[in-house]
Parts: structure tokens; sequence; C-alpha cells
């Protein structure tokens, strides 16, 4: 039996995808704009954050309304919860990328400090996660979604070698490299912050499923249902 | 049926049911109910009409008895006596687990005489301080005894639906009874009134216990710690209020509770 409040329902799902999507392609963008040093990109991001910022309040007000008017319970109750969390989650990812963009337009018009090879592969670690983070939450998928939480390990890792270079091998040795060090190794956290985000999404959708509470619960990761 | 065990120690179980089953003639009310309420907890029942929560209700103090026809196999232990036995003394049973029905019903009588008629039906002597002294600590369990305290001559009739129902749930009180059954209390009162009516449930939680049958899902959900969901005569459910209506365990009441059917 269709319910009135499914269709709402429906609604909310879509602008958490659409919200998934420009966080997404504000990510692809601002590692692009790295990439290639392109300004223009990179202010693309910047310029586009808006759009997000106003998606994010329109979401936030659809799940008051809904649950004010719908006093909705169990399954109904958790996915506009964890709607509202992913939410968050989604523009604070998309302001990450804005900071990107802020970095990239500080180090655009200088030489490059490095080659650039790790920052890639962080970048394609949380590019992966934030993809299929969204993608368990379409498809109620936890297995995927508990990938995606312990992927996060690894984005730490890469984070702290990419951290542990720069300071070691430019900031220590050569004060004039610092600046440039310094941005990339803020772009370096940006990312791992992604990562972060994105564990936070995959949690939600874990409890949004199966009403099972894994953050800062590791260990129920492992324990098949 | 899910049913989850809300507290091992077997001394805070205050009613029991082992294999219940209840029949109106042919009809099967009650199918196999096996359920513990915990001593000072709400437990809500749900679910949609005549699915027997109603008739569950009565069973805890053999209202049913007084409907022909009827007939129960099973066991029902109050404080580990089986309720159900032949030789059970009906008065006795009913001062221990009192009653509030839907549309609130005191006596065509003063507040005062509301009060106290149970008292006196129980009592064999009474002194007029003593019963003095029950009116004023049963109107003030129910918090009516600053509205009333000036009017307790006047007849209860006049009083506003919500106050009748309080003088009712005080005129048990006034017995001192261990459980209270309260079948849909807040049915007939405004949202102003249903809140106050809660608002004492859970104040008498720490005498009572209290079983609570509604319809209204947000109130089982707002002043219950327990809820058990009935379909068609079983018990589908029965879990921490907290989890039936964030995390039911069973699709049948996640159904029920989001509207999907009931």
């Amino acid at each position: 039996m269709e319910r009135h409040v499914d269709q709402e329902l429906k609604e909310l799902n879509k602008d958490i995808l659409k919200m998934g999507a420009l966080a997404e392609e504000a990510i692809y963008k601002s590692i692009e704009a790295l990439k290639n040093r392109d300004k223009a990109q990179a202010q693309e991001v910047i310029s586009a954050d808006n759009k997000i910022d106003e998606l994010e309040l329109a979401i936030d007000e659809k799940c008051i309304d809904l649950i004010a008017r719908y006093q909705p319970m169990a399954g109904d109750l958790r996915f506009i919860a964890t709607g509202m969390k992913i939410n968050a989650e989604l523009e604070r990812i998309a302001d990450l990328a804005v900071d990107i963009s802020q970095r990239v337009l500080e180090l655009v018009d200088k030489p490059l400090l490095k080659p650039l090879i790790d920052i890639p592969k962080l970048s394609t670690i949380a590019q992966n996660m934030i993809k299929e983070a969204i993608d368990s939450f379409i498809n109620k998928d936890t297995n995927l979604a508990k990938k995606v939480v312990l992927s996060d390990s690894e984005a730490d890792k890469l984070r702290n070698m990419v951290c542990d270079e720069l300071i070691n091998d430019y900031i220590a040795r050569d004060a004039s490299s610092a600046n440039r060090a310094v941005s990339l190794l803020l772009i370096a956290r940006h990312l791992e912050r992604i990562c972060d985000h994105t564990t936070n999404i995959a949690e939600d959708v874990i409890y949004m499923v199966e009403a099972e509470v894994v953050k800062h619960h590791p260990e129920r990761l492992k324990e098949d249902k | 049926m899910q049913f989850v065990t809300i507290c091992d120690n077997k001394k805070m179980s205050k009613i029991t049911t082992k294999n219940l089953n209840f029949w109106y003639g042919a009809f099967q009310a009650l199918k196999n109910i096996n359920s513990t309420f915990e001593t000072n907890r709400i437990t809500a029942i749900i679910g949609p009409s005549g699915c027997g929560k109603s008739t569950l209700l009565r069973v805890f103090n053999r209202m049913n008895d007084l409907i022909e026809g009827v007939r129960t196999d099973g066991e029902v232990l109050i404080d580990d006596t089986n309720i159900l036995n032949s030789h059970t003394d009906l008065v006795a049973l009913r001062k221990k687990v009192g009653m509030v029905f839907q549309r609130p019903n005191p006596f065509p009588l003063s507040i005062y005489e509301n009060i106290v008629f149970g008292k006196k039906i129980h009592a064999e002597r009474i002194t007029r301080d003593s019963l003095d002294e029950i009116v004023e600590e049963s109107l003030k369990d129910v918090f009516l005894w600053d509205e009333l305290k000036d009017r307790l001559n006047e007849p209860a009739l006049r009083l506003s639906l919500e106050q009748k129902q309080r003088l009712c749930i005080a005129r048990l009180v006034a017995v001192k009874p261990d459980v209270l059954l309260m079948d849909e209390p807040c049915s007939t009162l405004d949202p102003q009134g249903t809140q106050r009516i809660e608002e004492l449930v859970c104040e008498l939680k720490a005498k009572y216990t209290i079983i609570i049958v509604t319809h209204n899902m947000q109130q089982a959900a707002r002043v219950s710690d327990d809820t058990g969901f009935m379909l068609l005569g079983e018990l589908i459910e029965f879990a921490k209020t907290e989890n039936i209506f964030t995390a039911p365990g069973d699709k049948r009441t996640e159904d029920y509770i989001t509207g999907r059917y009931g």
C-alpha cells in the first residue's frame, strides 16, 4: 500500500542523491584543478558551493517538516534521521572540496614543488569511498558501506606518508618551499577529512538499514549479520 | 514471535502469561500469549482494532468472566499466583488489579464518596478520619487535591472529562492496588487533557505496574517503557519501547507502526 508519506520520502531520497552527486562533482573538479593546475576549474568549484549550501538547507527543512507532520517511526524515522546526518556530511565534503580549490589557487602560479604521486592516490581513494558510500545509500547495501568504513585506514596511512614526506623532505630542508609544502599538506589533510566524513555516511547507512550503531564500535563491523 | 526478555530478575515480574488462549464462543481472541510485565514499568499494548489487546487487558482482572460463553486456558501469574484458578477471589483480584476505562465513569455521587466507595466495600470498619486521609492522599496522587479540596461534596459528574478520568484513577489508588490497567484512558480527552493524564501515568509508575492499551502510537512511544504489538490475537513482538519504535524486529510491527496497514 502506497502511503502519502512514501511520495515525500522518495522526494527526500532524490534530493539526498542530488546532494551526493554535487559533492562528488565538487571533489572531482577540485582534484582535476589540482592535477591540471586549472585556476578556472578551482574557481568554478568555489562558486558552485552556494548551490550545495542551499540544497542542504532545503533538505534539512524537508526532514523537519516530515518529522513534524508525520511523526515517523521505525524504518521511516531511521531514514529521515540518517538523511539529515548524511546531508550535513555531504555539505562538509563539498566545503572541503572548496578548501582544496583554494589551496589550488595558492599553488597554481608558483612552480611545482614536486611531482604529485601520493596526493592523486589519496584523491582516488576519497572519490571511490564517496561513490561507494552513496551507492550503499541508494541500494541499502550494508556490505558496501562496511567496505567504505574499513577503507578509511588506508586514507589515514597515505595522508601520514604525504605529511611526513612534505615536512621532512621539504619544510625541514628548505624554508622557501614551506608555503607550497603547507598547501599540499593541507590538501592531503582535506582529502583525509573527506574520507572521514564519507566513513560517517557509510556508518549512517548501516544504522539506517540494520538499526545497528557501528560508529565508535569498530568491532561490530566484523560481526556477520 | 519476537520476545525480548526485558529483565532477567524474576522478582521484578509482576504479571506473566504462559500459553494464554482465550475464546469468545468459537472465536479465538488470544492465541498462545507468552509475556512478562515488569513491576514499576509502563507497558503499552498496541495493535489494530480487534487484535485482542483489550481482551488481554481484561484477562488480568478477569473482567471477561462477565461475558457469557468465554473460555480461557493457559496461565496468568500475578505475583506467582495463577489468577485463572477457579478459587481466585475476584473481589480481591480486582482490588489488586484496578482498571481505568476509555470513558471516565464516576459514580453519580460526590467527589468524596466516589473515592471512598471502594474502600468502604473492601474494609469492614473505617473511621471518618481515615477516610478523609485516604481522600486527601488519593487526590494528591492524581494531582487533583489543590483543585478539588474545597469541592469534595460536589457531584463528581460536574467535573471536566479530564478531572473525571483523574478522579477514576484516584478511586482506584484509594484501595491500594498493585497494578493499573488502562484501556484507552485518553481517547475522549483533548490534547491538553491527554498530556496531563500521560504525565500522571508517568508519575504513577513509581508506585504501580501499569499496562496501557492504546491506539495512539505516539502516546505509547511517549509514556511506556515496554511495548507489545498484537495482531489477530497473537503477541507478535514485545520489547523495550525505544526498540519497537526505532528498530522493530518483526516486519508486521514495522508495517503497523509506519502505517502500512491497520
